[in-house]
């Protein structure tokens, strides 16, 4: 019984890692540069551009306003497209990663415009051209509110990817609902809970102690 | 609008602007920021730029390394004008104007030597060069020693110092400094101002500085440049700005350190008034003070002396005096050729009633 159990949670955590930890990295190659084009194209940013600034907003306000459950549905036509199947922990990695590309670029954006704008006034007094603006300014000075954005990120995908499981992506969240929901198996589901909490809480204080690692704004 | 060059006697000037004029537009209105300003720098000099905040000098210095675009005019430095480079070229241009921050404007998460190397680093030096340079100018601002350190461990005075450090690695011909001092402690605004006397002397670098501090034209500034209302309204030698200023701009300025006087001053002639109060300024060419009592012969009264300031610029001596004489009439009917031919200024501040 405590096998089958084990084996169960390690089969459904292993499904819930991937899930979670192929999207965000996914997630963070592609929500980071959003975040700068985000940045730059503002009104005082080193590309301004209202165009691209506003439409970009747009897109990202409409993905952000779509509830997980209904997008994931919505993408169903995508995702078999992109990787061929609608089921399974590969077809839940499409919706999860493109529910956590907006979500992540705003909060990283946050952390960009937080630089001191006399940082890059000063850099481009030196000479600093945009691109290293962007690379030796922007990125190091927010990098320590961009890990703790993506560490928000990835808690937030957890529990996402525990909604993907309920329509048969695997992982945890689905092992909690067959057995927890369907069969009403109470120790199961408490075990799967336990296991969420020790997840999150993990990736929890890594991030916290990365991002303290980091910050060199009070020694 | 008046011409700093015309008083300037020596040195090919090595900013040269003409006919800058910079306007902004705030909520739909026009604002004219920057008047047709004319100015001529002098190489390896110290000029500082004064005003009261929202005059426009923090525009007027940013538009010294393009940081401000301007509307009409022009910035020649060496022949080549600011205001027409392209983009890259105004890159590569900056790389040879330092500037420094009141603020101190440091990367928070990069070291001292990365903060000092940046400007290098950007402009793609080799590792060698890189530091040895750094080294280089840590040293001269006295920071080797906290090399490893971040920004957020050291002090106001030693932030300011990595900016200096930074701004000089470049090895530029002019620094510009935006209030460089305004955020530090009276010891360390000494040691800074210090500091960058130190670095125009040895280095020959000419430094373009703005404050709204009499006190910092005074300790480092050869030349003045007062500017009002995006106009400028005064310029010249330090010394010959602060023993007769012209402007009542200039004089509001000048007046950091105010005067308690004894009694309440009636700006007119009362029935009852006795004595008049005059503030005079007088400069001596050497460091010895003139004769106090030559120098009061000419009021042909008993003088009370109620405040007096001496301070030492640019190796000429510059008094200043507050005092009371009983003849009413002085101030009206006072010739200039009865005057000591030391006194620069003359001002009959008001009237009051003897009580002594």
């Amino acid at each position: 019984m405590y096998n089958q159990l084990i084996d169960l949670l390690l089969t459904g955590t292993t499904d819930t890692l991937i899930m979670v930890g192929v999207s965000a990295i996914l997630a963070f190659l592609i929500g980071l540069p959003i975040a700068l084009i985000l940045v730059s194209t503002a009104d005082f940013g080193i590309y301004p551009s209202k165009k691209i600034n506003q439409s970009l907003g747009w897109v990202i306000n409409i993905t952000r306003s779509v509830p997980f459950l209904i997008l994931m549905v919505a993408l169903i036509p995508f995702t078999r497209w992109i990787v061929g199947t609608s089921y399974g922990v590969l077809a839940a990695i499409v919706p999860l990663t493109i529910a956590a590309i907006p979500f992540f670029a705003r909060i990283a954006e946050v952390s960009l415009r937080e630089v001191d704008q006399g940082l890059i006034e000063a850099a481009q007094a030196m000479g600093c051209n945009r691109k290293q603006i962007l690379w030796h300014v922007l990125l190091p000075e927010a990098l320590p509110g961009i890990i703790a954005g993506f560490t928000v990120t990835i808690v937030t995908m957890i529990s996402s990817s525990a909604i993907a499981g309920a329509i048969g992506a695997g992982g945890l969240g689905d092992i909690a609902y067959r057995y927890g929901y369907q069969r009403f198996d109470m120790q199961v589901m408490l075990a799967v809970i336990l296991v969420l909490i020790v997840l999150v809480m993990l990736v929890q204080m890594t991030g916290d102690n990365i991002a303290k690692q980091l910050d060199k704004r009070k020694v | 609008m008046v011409s700093f060059g015309s008083q300037v006697d020596f040195s090919v000037p090595h900013l040269k602007i003409r006919g800058l004029n910079k306007f902004y537009d705030v909520q739909g209105q026009r604002l004219h920021a920057l008047k047709d300003i004319h100015l001529d720098i002098p190489k390896g000099q110290i000029v500082g730029i004064i005003g009261k905040s929202g005059a426009g000098k923090s525009s007027l210095l940013r538009t010294l390394n393009g940081l401000e675009s301007i509307d009409t005019g022009s910035i020649l430095i060496h022949q080549q004008n600011i205001a027409e480079l392209k983009h890259a070229e105004l890159i590569k241009t900056r790389q040879k104007i330092g500037m420094i921050f009141q603020h101190f404007n440091l990367m928070s998460a990069k070291t001292v030597w990365e903060n000092v190397a940046l400007p290098l680093h950007i402009a793609g030096y080799d590792k060698a060069e890189i530091e040895q340079r750094v080294s280089e100018v840590l040293t001269l601002v006295g920071l080797e020693a906290k090399r490893h350190d971040y920004p957020a461990q050291l002090s106001g005075g030693q932030k300011q110092r990595v900016g200096i450090a930074r701004a000089l690695v470049s090895q530029p011909e002019i620094l510009l400094c935006d209030e460089a001092t305004s955020a530090l402690d009276p010891e360390s605004t000494a040691n800074i101002l210090s500091l960058l006397k130190q670095i125009n002397r040895d280095l020959g670098l000419t430094i373009v500085l703005i404050t709204h501090e009499m006190q910092v034209i005074q300790e480092i500034c050869d030349q003045v440049i007062v500017i009002d209302q995006g106009e400028i309204v005064e310029s010249g030698q330090v010394w010959s700005v602060f023993s007769n200023p012209q402007q009542q701009i200039t004089q509001e300025l000048l007046n950091f350190e105010q005067v308690n006087l004894p009694f309440e001053l009636s700006p007119t002639i009362l029935p009852e008034s006795t004595h008049q109060i005059l503030k005079l300024k007088y400069v001596s060419e050497s460091k010895s003070v003139p004769d106090l009592y030559e120098l009061l012969d000419g009021f042909n009264s008993p003088v009370q002396v109620y405040h007096s300031q001496i301070d030492s610029i640019q190796q000429r001596t510059i008094g200043s005096l507050i005092i009371g004489i009983r003849n009413l009439e002085f101030g009206l009917n006072h010739s200039q050729s009865e005057k000591h031919p030391a006194i620069t200024q003359l001002e009959v501040i008001g009237y009051v009633q003897s009580t002594h």
